[in-house]
């Protein structure tokens, strides 16, 4: 069999060979050659999105739902650059995904021709590796890397560049089984040495916390089953970040809910008085520790992380594992079991009867009311509505996020997509289109805020050309809720542009789609409403009118430590100091 | 304050073995970077150091294995140790990056650097140069009645010391290569 083919179909083979099935993408001059070929095949489909930026957080969505790469094909120029923010989400998140983008022919670069951008170069810091193409002999081999790069070790966003006389010569396909990757191969097994102190070290620990983030997620199903054996058969209490959550269930036992700035003081306090911090897939990211020189000042920190560069990057570790979650748990538990599955009893007994004392502060307690829907309150609707069904959300960025953190709950990993590291307010509409694609028949549900939702709301469109029924459950504060209570709290109550004027009528808006939309604004309501958006077959945008001026609670305010968490509005007065208002 | 009776560091994975990350002092540290000679690598280590805030005081860079397309990038760095740290794990995140040395910490290296220096002069100035280059083992690499271009090779320190010493003697021009570096031994 001749395996001579140009080079667009060259694409369009290797991501058969890499078991790609979707593609999120947007044709455009400098990628005609590989439309033409995706047009002549149906083993893959292509979404045509509205805006690049939508296909990449499409893609992220979709990978983030299935542990599988997410791909997205975009043009030169314009095409490239509007992926810049998704693939700067998915460095920060460390999500697998591949872009491919065309690229003005070879003999054309450098001469700024129409389209034509340095790709690479813009892309560079924000990829986890990039590639320009300038020989089609070149081109499969290089987009079988890119997947391995992707997906291998900490996962990333990879982009190759693909000129356009690139795509129309011709010359050998390179099969994945033919590609040398053995070179980028990070070490997933942790060093046994240091497992063993960690193992001596759980047996001995009087105030012990699990502390896990999205590289449990990362490191696939069986490492959320080992956590959960872990935590289950030590009876150690757990927290996670917001990119862990749904690694360890949130009916578990040990579960003591989402940690950081916005987490329970229940949490956050356990973080500050253990004695044995065991890092398990998380960064220390400024969102979790708050002020530094008091983060956990009197524990024993132990970090697990296949990404050398995250060890004693913020934080001073005294038991660093480089290794896969996967790989290192079950080598932990293996030990620990070897020696007899030991714990601390009476010390773990006390320590819960701390963190039960701190519980009863019920940190995410807010005032109901009869009259308006409360943001937490509609939360807690949505969440009693579905929590018997397998059920995705995603999220956009700011209050309406911490508040789904906090209310909504996650016994499953893969079922919760968030922007965590970058913040990408517009994330979780076209996210939500990339899990419905992944799973068709699910239950996937975007909460948002009216202001991120507009940032993406073009992808409704796309949402309705493939009879996505994605659920836009907005809570509409008509405000920039997370902007608004940052002013309120540190710029004296000056709302600069912080509210949504002129807004759209989001039913109306649902209509002029295609799709359905309706309005709530009594709480008496809202059940009805989340059942309506629930049952409607197709897409659905629900306008859930709440009141303006709530304040998203508990919060570690910037530069503070974890034991200084303000609980309500009370504590609010004067509580960020001049220091702790430079910080973000 | 700590209910476990283990002290910090005891292990020897500990990253309290290191010298206090917190001390401000800076030490200078000279990494050798050995990468795939690939277009666009060089790029991607400065855009690190460039990016994450990190100095640059000295950056060579050439081809070194023509069939194993390997280069060695030699970089003359500034940092707190827990700095210096966290730029060699950085640097080991790059796809091309094969290896990491800190010649520095390693173990002793020899450090060499090549400068040529313009001097102008005429009279007991330039004669005065000529003593001084003899004395620092430099070449004479081009001359003219009222100039010299001198070729040094030493540490950068040597070449410093050779352009303070020129300076008043009309020294108007310099080129440095930067610093290369090789582990002493085998």
């Amino acid at each position: 069999m001749s395996r001579m083919m140009t080079g667009a179909r060259m694409v369009v083979e290797a991501l058969r060979d890499q078991g790609v099935d979707t593609v999120f993408g947007y044709p455009g001059g400098a990628v005609l050659p590989i439309y033409d070929e995706i047009f002549q095949q149906n083993d893959i489909t292509h979404v045509l999105v509205r805006h690049e930026q939508g296909a990449v957080h499409m893609a992220e969505g979709y990978a983030r739902s299935t542990g599988k790469p997410g791909v997205v094909l975009v043009t030169s120029g314009p095409g490239a650059t509007n992926a810049v923010t998704g693939l700067t989400d998915a460095l920060l998140d460390s999500i697998p995904i591949v872009v491919l983008s065309g690229q003005v022919p070879t003999f054309m670069i450098g001469t700024d021709g129409f389209q034509e951008a340095d790709t690479v170069g813009i892309t560079r810091p924000c990829t986890k590796h990039n590639w320009l193409v300038k020989d089609t002999g070149k081109l499969a081999e290089t987009i079988h890397k890119a997947f391995h790069v992707a997906t291998s070790g900490r996962p990333g966003p990879v982009l190759v560049d693909i000129p356009k006389d690139v795509q129309f010569a011709t010359d050998e396909y390179v099969a994945p089984t033919e590609v040398e990757t053995s070179r980028y191969q990070p070490e997933r097994k942790g060093d046994i040495g240091a497992i063993t102190r960690l193992v001596e070290l759980i047996e001995q620990a009087e105030r012990p916390i699990l502390y896990t983030g999205g590289g449990v997620i990362n490191s696939g199903n069986e490492a959320s089953r080992l956590l959960r054996e872990l935590a289950d058969s030590t009876g150690f209490p757990i927290t996670s970040t917001l990119m862990g959550l749904g690694a360890y269930p949130a009916s578990g036992k040990g579960w003591l809910g989402m940690l950081g700035m916005h987490g329970l003081y229940e949490a956050n306090l356990a973080m500050h008085g253990c004695d044995l911090m065991i890092n398990i897939g998380a960064r220390f990211d400024d969102r979790i520790t708050g002020r530094l020189a008091d983060f956990s000042p009197g524990s024993i920190k132990a970090h697990i992380d296949i990404d050398p560069s995250s060890i004693n990057k913020v934080i001073q570790v005294d038991v660093p594992i480089v290794g896969d979650v996967a790989s290192v748990l079950g080598q932990l538990l293996e030990v620990w079991k070897a020696r007899g599955s030991k714990v601390n009893k009476a010390g773990l007994g006390k320590w819960w009867e701390q963190i039960e004392g701190w519980r009863t502060k019920n940190s995410l307690f807010y005032r109901n009311s009869d009259t308006i829907i409360k943001p937490q309150y509609a939360l807690q609707r949505l969440q009693e509505l579905t929590k018997d069904r397998d059920r995705y959300i995603t999220t956009e960025v700011g209050q309406h996020q911490m508040w789904a953190a906090q209310f909504l709950h996650f016994d499953e990993p893969n079922r919760w997509m968030t922007s965590g590291g970058l913040g990408t307010m517009g994330y979780g509409l076209p996210a939500s289109v990339g899990v419905q694609m992944a799973h068709p028949e699910a239950l996937v549900i975007n909460v948002a805020g009216d202001a991120s939702w507009l940032m993406n709301m073009q992808e409704m469109g796309t949402a309705v050309q493939f009879r996505l029924p994605v659920k836009q459950f907005i809570l509409n504060n008509e405000r920039l809720g997370m902007v608004r209570q940052w002013q309120q709290l540190l710029h004296g109550e000056r709302y600069s542009q912080s509210w949504s004027d002129s807004l759209p009528d989001f039913v109306k808006l649902a209509e002029a789609f295609g799709c359905k939309g309706a309005q709530v604004r009594d709480p008496k309501d809202l059940d009805a409403a989340i059942q309506q958006m629930m049952d409607y077959d197709g897409p659905f945008i629900l306008d859930v009118l709440v009141e303006k001026h709530e304040n998203c609670f508990p919060m570690i305010p910037s530069g503070k430590p974890h034991n200084e968490m303000l609980l309500g509005d009370a504590e609010t007065q004067d509580a960020i100091k001049a220091e702790g208002a430079v910080l973000v | 304050m700590n209910a476990l009776n283990i002290q910090k560091g005891a292990s020897s994975h500990s990253a309290y073995d290191l010298r206090d990350p917190n001390a401000q002092i800076e030490e200078s540290h000279t990494l050798a970077v050995l990468v795939e000679n690939e277009p666009g690598v060089l790029a991607r280590v400065i855009g690190l150091f460039s990016g994450r805030g990190y100095n640059i005081d000295s950056l060579t860079v050439a081809e070194v294995d023509h069939t194993g397309h390997r280069s060695r990038i030699t970089v003359v760095t500034r940092g707190t140790p827990g700095v210096i740290v966290q730029i060699k794990a950085q640097l080991g995140r790059i796809v091309p990056v094969h290896e990491v040395h800190d010649l520095t910490a390693e173990g002793p290296a020899v450090e060499r650097e090549l400068g040529l220096f313009k001097v102008r002069g005429q009279g007991d100035k330039r004669v005065e140069a000529l003593r001084i280059a003899e004395i620092f083992r430099a070449n004479v690499v081009d001359s003219t009645l009222e100039s010299f271009v001198f070729e040094v090779v030493g540490t950068p320190a040597k070449l410093d010391a050779f352009a303070d010493l020129m300076r008043p003697l009309g020294l108007v021009d310099m080129a440095r290569t930067g610093v290369a570096a090789l582990a002493r031994g085998a």
